[in-house]
């Protein structure tokens, strides 16, 4: 704190801090209030909903209810059940799919970008500046664009409603974010490192994988969780491409609220499965997620 | 396909290659090719009913193409050696983005210009320009449009809610970590889970929390789908609501690479806090402001999971974006032909507004350095 700062304790310093503190604190509650007010829901009996009913143990006594059609409350989680296996296997749908389209993301682009930010290609007309502006034009490409046409092509393929599939598309779509975060990385990376790697009889393979892929590991991690989590959320595809086996979860949480007569406390419990698994990834890898999306912000 | 000598790592690559293992490479192409172009023959063929044999699916010409790409990819290794190794960083990104982007894309015109329904049994059906002429007639469509354009403008208050959070969190304050993470939240959460959460739940008129307050507040009836403008604009507010953070965390990244000791000189001349934010930070965030809201413009225009799944665009369509309102006009006749022309469509206007706002963005950089120096 400098000289100039006011005098700590004086009154402007404390109306100030104070009202920082009450803007942190009024926004966080606009964040979190959706979520607690979600988890709590998931605890309630029909007349809780009804009379508003906020604050658990002091407003209304939590009961299993919303669980328990989930199949996921203490009583019934050793017995055999329908809503629990349909959920389970939408849940291990979005894992499988949200994973591997990561996975193929990040090696695609991890490839793509290194090459780019180390040689000089020319493909027909096309020089780095051109073919990395081809990479990264793909993010302006609504998915609305290419959805049709990739339902036909998929009937015809017979990939619709597979996982494989929706892999595919997944992969696309965070393909840019991958190749624009990762460049960011390898440039941040001296070449000279490489060129000693070379000198010492690596081959240029070898040199990526020795020397630059252990440095650039967090940036690929970042680049991984971030498609993660917009894989992880995807409804759109989904919804066109997949029907009843290869499903994942924003679909099954979006075909319960057509339905009539919403029962708020199963809806809330199902919505609390879907969204917890970021949850705890968001608290855990935070520092993943800002690196990665502030890898593009800063030049 | 070479690279040329402007390498930034330069290597030392012996390129005196036996003639015997360029010719094979040569072979190795042609060969892949032409099983590729005789899979794809035989299949479009056999679609066509003029041949008996085939395959069930098309299947078999995607495995054609992997197959080629592999073989694509050694042959660059036989006929150009160390700098075939090179091209082999790109060439999987390249050929998957040319047969998951290009091609479909090639495709979408051919279906644009088509009455396609795909449940019906006629099949795909050449229509000229019919479609295009409907669209021009299709007032929903064109009031999607109008509403892309409220918003993309909504885009402008939420970078001034980012811009104020971010700088809320570079101040000096205990737990940074903590509030960044609690600010994170809501990005983490999938739209479908918040249009439930927020848009169902939150907002329910008689008992929804969010609707109490409103009462409290005064606002004897509060309804949020109600009318078309209060509608849209609460497809705003949840929408700002998840992607807030994401501008905030980019703009904060800016405003703590910026340099210390400019900000330790503006504080050394006494300049008010205001003062010392719009002469300097605020200009010297330009380029990270541009960015960020050039990236918020790009994903808002893919909007849809929101309205899909709260609104379905109602009341009236005051709140269909055009995503969400090509995906129910398919659900409701699917016909795949209409659709894509007025996907199609969208891209051009999109391509054409990204253009033309890149372009004017850079003039006012350029300009606002100018003064600047």
């Amino acid at each position: 704190m400098s000289a100039e700062e006011t005098v700590p304790g004086s009154r402007g310093a404390w109306a100030s801090r104070t009202a920082i503190y009450a803007a942190l604190i009024l926004w966080s509650v606009i964040c979190l209030f959706p979520i607690f007010w979600t988890v709590t829901t998931s605890f309630k009996t029909a007349p809780d909903v009804t009379q508003g009913h906020l604050i658990p143990f002091v407003d209304f006594q939590p009961d299993w209810r919303g669980w328990r059609s989930l199949g996921l409350s203490p009583d019934t989680i050793g017995e055999i059940s329908t809503p629990r296996a349909e959920f389970l296997k939408r849940f291990w749908n979005s894992v499988i799919v949200a994973t591997s389209a990561s996975a193929l993301a990040v090696v695609l682009g991890s490839l793509a970008a290194y090459g780019l930010s180390r040689f000089s290609y020319s493909f027909g007309f096309m020089r780095n500046k051109d073919i990395s502006f081809f990479f990264l034009s793909q993010l302006i490409l609504p998915p609305v664009v290419l959805a049709l046409p990739f339902l036909v092509l998929y009937k015809e393929l017979a990939l619709l409603d597979s996982r494989l599939g929706i892999i595919l598309i997944y992969t696309l779509t965070v393909l840019p974010i991958v190749i624009w975060i990762m460049r960011d990385q390898f440039h941040g990376i001296p070449v000279e490192l490489e060129e000693a790697a070379l000198v010492d009889g690596l081959s240029i393979w070898g040199a990526f994988f020795q020397i630059v892929l252990p440095i650039a590991l967090p940036g690929m991690v970042a680049a991984f969780i971030l498609s993660l989590v917009l894989c992880w959320n995807e409804y759109f595809f989904a919804a066109l491409l997949t029907s009843t086996s290869a499903n994942t979860l924003p679909v099954m949480v979006a075909s319960q609220t057509g339905s009539q007569g919403i029962n708020w406390w199963s809806m809330a419990a199902l919505s609390t499965a879907a969204i917890l698994p970021l949850v705890i990834i968001g608290i855990v890898l935070e520092r993943y997620i800002i690196k990665g999306m502030a890898a593009g912000a800063v030049k | 396909m070479t690279a040329v000598d402007a390498d930034r790592l330069h290597t030392v690559s012996p390129d005196d290659l036996p003639a015997g293992r360029v010719r094979a490479g040569r072979i190795l192409i042609w060969l892949a090719s032409a099983v590729l172009v005789g899979t794809f023959l035989l299949q479009a063929l056999h679609a066509a009913g003029m041949l008996a044999p085939g395959f069930a699916t098309w299947r078999p010409v995607v495995y054609a193409y992997v197959a080629w790409g592999i073989a694509l990819g050694i042959a660059q290794v036989l006929m150009r050696g160390e700098q075939g190794k090179r091209v082999l960083f790109v060439l999987p990104a390249v050929l998957f983005t040319v047969a998951m982007v290009i091609f479909p894309l090639l495709f979408g015109l051919w279906i644009a210009f088509s009455d396609w329904n795909l449940s019906g049994a006629t099949g795909r059906r050449f229509n000229g320009l019919d479609n295009l002429r409907q669209m021009w007639t299709d007032p929903f469509y064109w009031n999607a449009l109008r509403n892309m354009l409220w918003y993309v403008l909504a885009i402008l208050v939420e970078y001034a809610i980012a811009f104020g959070l971010a700088m809320l969190l570079n101040a000096d304050i205990r737990a940074r970590k903590f509030w960044r993470v609690v600010f994170l939240m809501p990005l983490m959460l999938s739209p479908v889970a918040v249009s439930w959460m927020v848009g169902k739940s939150m907002l329910e008129i008689r008992f929804g929390p969010v609707a109490s307050f409103a009462r409290w507040l005064g606002w004897d009836s509060p309804s949020f789908f109600g009318t078309p403008e209060i509608a849209r604009a609460t497809i705003m507010v949840m929408d700002a609501w998840t992607f807030i953070p994401f501008m905030m965390i980019m703009l904060l990244a800016g405003l703590q690479s910026l340099p210390r000791e400019v900000l330790e000189a503006v504080r050394v001349d006494g300049a008010t806090r205001w003062q010392s934010f719009r002469e300097v930070i605020f200009p010297l965030m330009l380029p990270v402001s541009v960015t960020v809201i050039v990236i918020r413009i790009i994903f808002k225009l893919k909007l849809a999971d929101i309205i899909i799944t709260v609104t379905s665009g109602g009341p009236g369509g005051a709140t269909d974006s055009v995503t969400s309102f090509i995906f129910r006009e398919y659900r409701d006749r699917s016909n795949v032909g209409y659709g894509t022309l007025l996907a199609m469509v969208y891209l051009v206007l999109i391509v054409i507004s990204v253009t033309a706002l890149l372009s004017l963005f850079n003039r006012l950089l350029a300009r606002s350095h100018g003064v600047s120096q």
